[in-house]
């Protein structure tokens, strides 16, 4: 681990899909500080074909903000940093910017190496375009077809538990070879082996000769036991490489980077499982980006990583992902106010096409609010169903992502994240708005401190300490008798059923919070029975969301559009009082 | 700040270049004259493989044996019934072709085949002169004239003479405003939210309608209809920007070609075009916001509109509905400045 005896500047540099962002990170008064960002269109695109002009434009910006010079006087970013001060020490670069890699996933059983297959392949930017298993029912040449359909550039091959069987992987290598074969030799895929390690030598071997083949530990290496992460770094280095090629001027970037690009949902997934360990490993840290193109739900339970990539799923092109996966109603039913389905759907293709633009006008905004909040609940869905041993009890839950942290009220990215991922037990939310969560990440490997330190000095904000209670009870039943204490004095309060109570704690303010939940309400898995914890404030204080899990709203239109301004009012008149 | 460009111009140079996604012949030479909808490049994409498992079928146990057996060579074409190996001697046993094909490779006993290929034409998409060859890939085309971008496209390319229905920036068309007397034409309507009309373009059949706008539910009929449409403004009812209705509205019964391709990454947009007989520039792909820019906003309750840079404003400005955002004060007329997220702006150039 670094210490601040080598201390290091840092400068991050996230190569996005819209922007280009360039963050400046330092020693200051003994602890690291995030010094300053700055954002600049992304230009891989028409016309540039390079991004080399939205890095510049960046890191021109972030030099006059910070009077701190990076680029010399051939416009080339200084690494390491100068006698004089100027340039950065480190540079670390992730990007999510770029199409999805086309992939294949084969393995020999559904339910075990292709589903942890599928697992390791929604850890990143892919796109699943056909899969074969052991009991696949088409003929050799139609799964040849097949395989040549998908135009495949990366193969995952699972498959085979250690000391397990290797004549059935066989089979399946046998066919993935078949088909690099009968494909021109600039058309093959990469082939990530990722099973039964005794296979491992005659793969490379034999596959070798026609493509490069990339071995990694067995992702299945017993029948119960799932291991991700070391292909999970693997198939990130893939990536890497992969992208230096299709987007100009990436490599030359990586030049300045002792590490390649790294793409932006494993840098998050890294500093997710840092902070699992980091914190309380018995509460669980859970990271959500929610992107243009993209939305990465990292959970992170004492150091082991649960990354799901949902892929295109966003606010921006990824919206007809959406429109596409969902009926309108699971997103209209988030409106406060009547729009006609028809205008909604309008709004969202509109907001396809020109991904950058931002609502202008309150039904607008809603709608966007509306999509986002489904959304998130369905990369939510999509994570628990991938990982059915997760719930959504996390300490904390960080958020990321310019639709809920940069642009939008406190008290609406509350609402939309309550809404969408529907937490449960006690958390804290804490807002990303200068988008630090996966330069973090990409930093944390070679350099613990700088996330721990930019972590505690502020710069995420404490949003809300919210407890979100579960009970059967009607609504309207008492679930929750609450005392606060804090050195103002005494505040208690009840709480019903398919309610949402503010508690008068300002932000920033600690106080000692004592539940005694009613009718068989369960807190959270991890909380001692009768026992006061501590919570902090946040820019909306600390909220109990007693509104039920999963959250039902009411059918009828006019009722849960009130219910939701209900919700919202409940919440803006107690921290306005 | 880097401004997003979009092309609605009277006179201006267009140069495409066309590609073919995989290897193929380009059919076209430098200085040769296309229209729009001829093919500048073929290409055959193998869909359908048939395995022959010679060592399995022959009862062999080494590949080596098997290979022995086959008779054929890669590249072979053969016909239905014809012999791929046979073990030779007095009984011999053969194993034969199952259908037509060619032999694309020999590896490990086994015979793959190419059964079937799709073929894959590349058309111009533009009319004007063949510019520049790119060896097995395609051409770039060259021409001048009249060009309208529009937002979106069902993919497909025409070209014809254009009619124009659209007597208004905010007119909606229906099944009624068509008729035979547009058959072969390009027509260029306004929103249209009744399948019904895309319907009977396809039935007449017509060669190109242009929409003003159309609602979002139209899009599965939009893309299956085997005519080009494209939508100038976006989803939802959006009236015509006025640099857009002042072209389209003097150039009936020209010739005009549509390409209603959409390709974000490689700066394809769906595009009208006007041939004109008269030289001129290729116009700026990319500028930087700055006062004076003629600009067309997204978004209600401007969406469509076009106006005038007044000032970009310093650091971010809070709009009405809370949201903080770097922004312009734009001059839609002469007693309107409004403001407007930068995000929401795109130059016209």
């Amino acid at each position: 681990m670094t210490s601040l005896v080598d201390a290091e500047s840092v400068l991050t540099i996230d190569i996005g899909s819209v922007n280009t962002r360039a963050l400046l990170f330092d020693v200051v008064d003994g602890q690291y500080h995030f010094l300053a960002g700055a954002v600049a269109p992304f230009t891989g695109g028409p016309p540039f074909f390079d991004i080399s002009e939205g890095v510049h434009i960046a890191l021109t910006h972030l030099q006059e903000v910070t009077d701190r010079p990076l680029l010399d006087e051939t416009n080339r970013l200084m690494v390491p940093s100068q006698q004089d001060g100027s340039g950065v020490d480190r540079l670390g670069i992730t990007f999510s910017a770029g199409r999805d890699l086309n992939t294949v996933t084969v393995g020999l059983l559904d339910e075990v190496s292709l589903e942890s297959a599928s697992r390791l392949a929604a850890t990143s930017y892919l796109k699943v375009t056909d899969t074969i298993g052991l009991n696949d029912r088409r003929r050799t040449d139609e799964q040849l077809d097949a395989i040549l359909k998908a135009a495949p550039e990366l193969v995952i091959l699972a498959g085979g538990t250690e000391k397990g069987a290797t004549r059935s992987v066989s089979k399946l290598v046998d066919l993935v070879l078949l088909a690099c074969k009968v494909l021109p030799s600039e058309k093959r895929p990469k082939v990530v082996y990722s099973g039964n390690q005794a296979l491992a030598k005659r793969i490379q071997e034999a596959v070798g000769k026609v493509t490069e083949v990339i071995v990694t530990p067995n992702i299945r290496p017993t029948f119960d036991l799932e291991d991700l992460n070391p292909a999970m770094n693997t198939l990130a280095q893939i990536q890497g490489s992969l992208r230096a090629q299709q987007i100009g001027g990436l490599a030359n970037l990586a030049a300045f980077s002792s590490e390649a690009p790294l793409p932006n949902a494993t840098a998050i997934g890294r500093l997710v499982r840092f902070l699992s360990e980091y914190y309380d490993p018995s509460k669980g840290v859970l990271g959500v980006d929610l992107g243009a193109n993209a939305t990465v739900l990292a959970a992170g339970r004492a150091g082991k990583l649960h990354l799901n990539v949902a892929r295109p799923l966003g606010m921006g092109a990824g919206m007809t992902s959406l429109l596409q996966q969902v009926p309108l109603s699971e997103i209209t039913q988030w409106l406060p106010v009547d729009v006609p389905e028809s205008q909604v759907r309008d709004y969202l293709w509109q907001k396809a096409t020109f991904p950058t633009s931002l609502p202008m006008t309150t039904t607008a905004l809603s709608i966007e609010m509306a999509a986002a909040r489904a959304i998130l609940r369905l990369a939510a869905t999509q994570m628990l169903e991938r990982y059915p041993f997760l719930n959504m009890a996390f300490e904390p839950i960080f958020i990321s992502g310019a639709t809920l942290a940069q642009s939008i009220s406190p008290i609406q990215s509350l609402m939309a994240v309550l809404d969408g991922l529907q937490p449960t037990g006690i958390t804290t939310l804490f807002l990303d708005p200068y988008g630090l969560m996966a330069a973090l990440g990409s930093v944390a490997p070679g350099n613990a401190v700088l996330p721990v330190q930019i972590l505690d000095s502020g710069t995420f904000v404490n949003l809300a300490s919210v407890i979100s209670p579960v009970s059967d009870a009607r609504p309207g039943t008492v679930i929750l008798k609450v005392k606060v204490t804090s050195d103002q004095g005494e505040y208690k309060t009840e709480v019903k059923q398919g309610s949402i109570v503010v508690l008068p704690v300002r932000h920033g303010q600690q106080v000692q919070v004592f539940l005694s939940p009613q009718h068989g309400t369960h807190i959270d898995p991890r909380w001692r029975s009768g026992a006061g914890f501590k919570l902090a404030g946040g820019l909306c204080g600390v909220v109990i969301d007693a509104r039920g899990r999963p959250l039902h709203l009411p059918d009828d239109p006019a009722k849960r559009r009130d219910t939701l301004i209900r919700w919202t009012h409940a919440v803006e008149s107690r921290r306005a009082a | 700040m880097l401004a997003p460009v979009i092309h609605i111009l009277g006179l201006t140079n267009i140069r495409r270049t066309r590609l073919l996604p995989v290897s193929g012949k380009v059919a076209v030479r430098v200085g040769q004259r296309v229209n729009a909808s001829d093919v500048v490049a073929t290409a055959n994409v193998p869909t359908r493989h048939i395995l022959v498992d010679v060592r399995r079928g022959l009862g062999m146990i080494r590949a080596g044996e098997a290979e022995r057996a086959i008779v054929r060579m890669e590249g072979e074409k053969l016909q239905p019934g014809d012999v791929i190996a046979e073990t030779g001697g007095i009984f011999s046993r053969v194993m034969r072709a199952p259908e037509a094909g060619t032999i694309v490779m020999i590896s490990g006993g086994r015979v793959i085949m190419e059964a079937e290929s799709a073929p894959l034409e590349l058309r111009a998409g533009i009319p004007g002169v063949v510019t520049e060859i790119h060896p097995d890939q395609g051409a770039t085309i060259e021409t001048n004239g009249a060009l309208i971008q529009g937002v979106w496209g069902n993919g497909k390319v025409g070209e014809g003479l254009l009619f124009v229905l659209l007597q208004s920036p905010d007119a909606t068309i229906s099944r009624t405003d068509i008729d035979i007397s547009l058959r072969g034409a390009v027509v260029a309507a306004g929103h249209c939210s009744d399948p019904d009309v895309l319907r009977y373009a396809a039935e007449l059949p017509l060669r190109g309608l242009i929409l003003t706008s159309m609602t979002a539910d139209l899009l599965p009929v939009a893309n299956s209809v085997n005519y080009p449409v494209i939508v100038l403004e976006g989803f939802g009812k959006i009236p015509l920007n006025d640099a857009a209705m002042r072209l389209i509205s003097t150039s009936e019964k020209r010739d005009v070609a549509l390409t209603a391709t959409i390709n974000p990454a490689n700066s394809e947009r769906p595009e009208l075009i006007i041939p004109l007989p008269a030289e001129s520039n290729t116009p700026p792909e990319m500028t930087y916001f700055a006062p004076e820019q003629m600009v067309r906003i997204q978004g209600d309750p401007y969406r469509g509109k076009i106006g005038v840079i007044v000032q970009i404003r310093p650091g971010t400005t809070t709009l009405p509905n809370g949201l903080r955002t770097p922004a312009a004060d734009v001059r839609l007329d002469k007693e309107t400045v409004v403001i407007i997220p930068l995000a929401n702006l795109e130059v016209l150039m």
